[in-house]
């Protein structure tokens, strides 16, 4: 399946990955996605994602407390980007450093167990990071009114720089290329594109395979001579370290953190977006996080009145029920949308969209087979990706 | 002891809340081995069946008395629940006890609810495997608390408890201190002593009869009872709703204590599950010790006299006892070697 | 020269004594046949090789080296491979994914991050799974997901699995239980192919007649305690064997 060298189609995938990428304003344009906030957004939460799925897609541990190491990325940057410097890059840096050290910590204790002892453990010790963010820790997070930068922060290395922003509140920028708007989105982006390279590199690799290996029969492995916990670890960490740079890129796009980050409703957004995509898959996350996040957007939009006009073919009484309902699933309701969405996903389509995709391809290609039988010697099972 | 002993009784009432919800999770796990992520929504919604009750026992009848007027000048409206004029003083007594009154509405819909989760969900996950039983339980919690909230609205909804019950007992008194010492709040003494009732049943229920016999032999080995022909599919339904009932009764009777709001259910499931793996996997009387006990140990935390030691202890005590026990004892409490081993 | 050595070992459960003094010296390069009636006690003392079980007193030696209080990683490690009652494949990677990986775990020890390396440039582990596919007659399905393979196949893929790793030995648990009479030959006969690259193995085994034609030596073991210890056909003679295998009936 994958033993076989894949190098071109990786190539191939991976250019045409990074072309979506840099055309990502023009390509989203025609459905709406195509400004700067929603496509920062793809792209971080695609980062989340793929790393969210080097652990829970390859080694299969169910990890319900990712969230914590977003929350805790993005506190680092804020605070690199209080005391060092507003260059994005050691605040990058320092957020990936401490995503990877605090899920070292949770991995070492939460990896004691495995199967669901460990998704518990994992939310527990997520539920209690985003408690601490909220009450003791207030002098490092500032509670609930979130982490935010000051005119008056002493920011060290700029000022050894003789970098000074003047009287106004200053903004993170990659040596003086101000990173909100489009520059933001290709900053983003350009990580993206590395994340997905790293990805493949590890899909592919024997580590890869040893993660692959530690889904399959853990049992196996350990009468095979190989130790399976330190692989484990190894890929909780990865992913930590992954949800570390996309908690650090929220506060490089938006340079203030919260605890709300940390909680579980983020963590298991993180599950649906790579489950909804495929997990396993190289692809399948960053659409999940994609299609997510898109929807989150167009549907939090709505209100009544734009229902009320949606529905306008319906009589009167039947309008204000259609409208009614809608209004169950969008704005405020969006939650509702994505606790239903997960449990369809969950119940029909557990291999996600890409096994979705495949599916209609395998369909196709039957057909298109019985029609001529003279193809059917290339008539090669779809590739895993 | 006048210290210690308030402390403990104030940890008592939400341990009694979390050995409920963990009894469940563990008779649910341990028979049908799901994990039921949604468990706290069923506490939750337990909660909101109380929150419907007064609503219904206090739907009003508005009529204008066109004699008098109110300082706007416009009629007096006079409201009167219908109850009052259909049964009297008895109605009022009734809206007075909606809580304890909700129960009659909370059993047969909870065990309806967990009938239908049983047979409409639950089922065909018996055989996926735990991630994807956590993921779609998972996914209905968000649907239910969701529902929940376009209903009922995002904040708290309080509930009054009988007047009888409401106030505070001197404890201490009748144990011979000096007056004031122990004042415990007389409706968490009911929810204890519901709690202790409801627990000691299902017990009794689990020890006494052939159905319980056959569920205690599924929970030490599933195989073997499958393999003696029991019928266990209808058995397995009747564990989740009696699982249902019990944590929706125990969210009836803890809306006096906390207000109910749509997001409660998660946060008792947390610490239920934390409450699971402290016990022991499996372990019925585990669930119900360890509730006990990190009830009481969170109690402990809260004191002031603690907080200003260790700042913040009282958030997290709960989840660090976990972490201790899982290294020192990974198996829990109580746990037995074998259950859930892979 | 012995290779495994087991000696004064004792394995207690509450009250019921499972291993009662059991002495074993297993020769390098021979196939030594571990036998018995059920609840003998075969399983217990196999699991005290592979750190599944620690015994009570006595020791268990592989190559010099003791191999109690080590993890199961680790003595497969030092050499010692293991089949079990029912295969222990990943049921969810390709044949020869499967191979590769025992095969990585030899070249790489317990644990190594490898992950600049592609598979595909991994030659050399690559051929020698194959090859090792080759010998034991699935080559043609090295792309196939192990999962869906016949019971049959799924054994001699895990057979594949330990022999890529040149092991010194291997413990074979009832490697033909709950086969047919012909794949149980094809059995015997690969397993002497196998013995033939000088790997020493030690079978526990139900079946007679695979006892009888593969093993160089035989121990018996009744209630705990090894009661013979002899080439074949001296076992099959045995009257104390006969009694307590067979109450007294004739092999």
């Amino acid at each position: 399946m994958i033993s076989i060298l894949k190098k071109r189609s990786d190539i191939i995938l991976l250019l045409v990955f990074a072309a979506v990428v840099a055309s990502g304003p023009v390509l989203f344009q025609p459905i709406g996605a195509g400004y700067p906030d929603l496509l920062q957004k793809f792209a971080i939460f695609g980062i989340f994602a793929i790393g969210f799925n080097i652990l829970f897609g390859l080694t299969g541990y169910l990890s319900f407390g990712h969230a914590a190491f977003l929350g805790v990325g993005s506190y680092t940057a804020v605070w690199t980007f209080k005391l060092l410097s507003m260059n994005p890059i050691p605040a990058l840096i320092l957020a990936v450093i401490a995503g990877g050290l605090f899920s070292l910590l949770i991995g070492w204790v939460s990896m004691r167990r495995s199967g669901i002892y460990f998704s518990i453990l994992t939310l527990a010790f997520a539920q209690m990071s985003y408690n601490l963010a909220y009450s003791v820790l207030t002098p490092i997070t500032n509670g609930e009114t979130g982490l935010q930068l000051a005119q008056s922060d002493p920011r060290v290395l700029d000022v050894a720089f003789g970098r000074d922003y003047g009287a106004v509140l200053p903004t993170p920028d990659l040596f003086g290329i101000n990173l909100s708007g489009y520059p933001g989105y290709y900053f983003c982006g350009a990580l993206l594109i590395v994340c997905f390279y790293i990805s493949i590199r590890i899909f592919r690799s024997p580590f890869g395979m040893m993660l692959r290996a530690v889904k399959s029969n853990q049992n196996r492995m350990n009468y095979t001579g190989l130790n399976t916990r330190p692989y484990a670890l190894a890929a909780f960490v990865i992913s930590g370290m992954f949800a570390g740079l996309a908690g650090g890129l929220l506060a490089v796009t938006d340079p203030l953190a919260g605890a709300e980050r940390m909680q579980w409703t983020a963590s298991g957004e993180i599950v649906l977006m790579t489950i909804l995509g495929g997990s396993g898959t190289l692809l399948g996350p960053v659409i999940g996080a994609g299609v997510i996040k898109y929807f989150e957007n167009i549907f939090s939009a709505f209100n009544e009145n734009i229902l009320l006009n949606m529905f306008s073919f319906f009589p009167e009484p039947l309008q204000h029920a259609a409208a009614w309902v809608a209004g169950l699933f969008v704005g405020e309701g969006w939650h509702l949308t994505l606790g239903a969405l997960f449990m369809i996903i969950v119940i029909f389509l557990p291999g996600g969209l890409m096994e979705g995709a495949h599916k209609i391809i395998n369909l196709f290609r039957r057909k298109t087979d019985s029609d001529g039988p003279q193809k059917s010697a290339d008539s090669a099972p779809a590739p895993a990706e | 002891m006048d210290v210690f002993l308030p402390q403990i009784l104030n940890g008592l009432d939400k341990g009694a809340a979390y050995a409920l919800i963990a009894l469940g999770l563990t008779l649910i796990f341990g028979t049908l081995g799901v994990v039921n992520f949604a468990h706290g929504a069923l506490f939750m919604l337990g909660a909101f069946c109380a929150v419907t009750m007064k609503a219904l026992l206090g739907l009003e009848k508005v009529t204008l008395d066109p004699t008098q007027t109110t300082a706007w000048g416009t009629p007096l409206e006079i409201r009167v629940p219908y109850i009052e004029t259909w049964l009297g003083d008895f109605g009022l007594l009734l809206l007075e006890y909606s809580v304890p009154v909700s129960l009659i509405l909370a059993i047969p819909v909870m065990l309806i609810i967990g009938v239908t989760m049983e047979r409409g969900l639950i089922r065909h996950f018996y055989h996926r495997t735990h991630a994807e039983q956590i993921l779609v339980t998972f996914g209905l919690a968000i649907v239910l608390q969701e529902i929940v909230k376009s209903f009922f609205g995002a904040n708290p909804i309080p509930q009054p408890a009988p007047d009888i019950v409401s106030g505070s007992a001197d404890i201490g008194m009748l144990l011979g201190l000096d007056p004031g010492t122990i004042v415990y709040p007389m409706w968490r003494m009911v929810y204890l002593t519901f709690s202790g009732v409801v627990i000691a049943s299902v017990f009794a229920f689990l020890q006494f009869t052939t159905f319980g016999m056959v569920v205690r032999a599924g929970m030490a080995d599933r195989e073997t009872v499958g393999l003696l022909g029991i019928d266990i599919d209808k058995k397995f339904t009747i564990v989740f709703g009696l699982a249902a009932v019990v944590a929706g009764i125990a969210g009836v009777m803890y809306t006096p204590i906390l207000s109910p709001d749509y997001h409660m259910g998660m946060d008792f499931l947390v610490l239920s599950f934390v409450v699971v793996v402290v016990g022991g996997m499996g372990s019925l009387g585990g669930a119900v010790a360890a509730g006990f006990l990190l009830g009481i140990l969170q109690s402990f935390a809260s004191m002031n006299e603690v907080k200003t030691i260790l700042p913040g202890i009282d958030q997290i005590i709960i989840y660090l006892v976990a972490i201790i026990i899982l290294l020192v004892r990974p198996r829990g409490l109580m746990g037995r070697k074998g259950v859930m081993e892979s | 020269m012995s290779i495994l050595s087991v000696q004064n070992v004792n394995k207690r459960f509450g009250g019921l004594k499972a291993l009662d003094n059991v002495n074993l010296e297993v020769e390098e390069g021979t196939v030594h046949a571990i036998i018995g009636p059920n609840g003998a006690g075969k399983s217990t003392l196999l699991n005290c090789f592979i750190g599944k079980l620690e015994p009570d007193t006595g020791s268990v030696t592989f190559a010099n080296k003791s191999l109690l209080g080590i993890k199961p990683y680790e003595i497969n490690q030092l050499g010692v491979s293991r089949v079990f009652q029912t295969p222990e494949i990943f049921a969810d990677l390709s044949l020869v994914d499967n191979v590769m990986i025992p095969a990585f775990a030899k070249r790489d020890g317990a644990f190594k991050v490898n992950w600049w390396n592609t598979v595909g440039d991994e030659k050399d582990i690559r051929a020698k799974a194959m090859d090792m596919l080759q010998d034991l007659g699935l080559a043609d399905k090295s792309s196939e997901i192990a999962g869906q393979l016949s019971r049959g196949d799924k054994r001699r893929l895990e057979l594949a699995m330990c022999l890529v790793q040149d092991p010194q030995l291997l413990l074979l648990d009832e490697p033909t239980a709950g086969m047919a009479r012909a794949d149980t030959n094809n059995t015997i006969d690969l397993l002497k192919t196998i013995s033939k690259r000088n790997i020493t193995m030690v079978v526990i085994e139900h079946d007679m007649h695979v006892v009888f034609s593969l093993a160089d030596k035989i121990s018996v073991l009744a209630q705990g305690t090894v009661i013979a210890e002899d080439v074949p056909q001296n076992i099959k003679g045995n009257a104390k064997v006969q009694e307590a295998y067979l109450g007294g009936a004739h092999l």
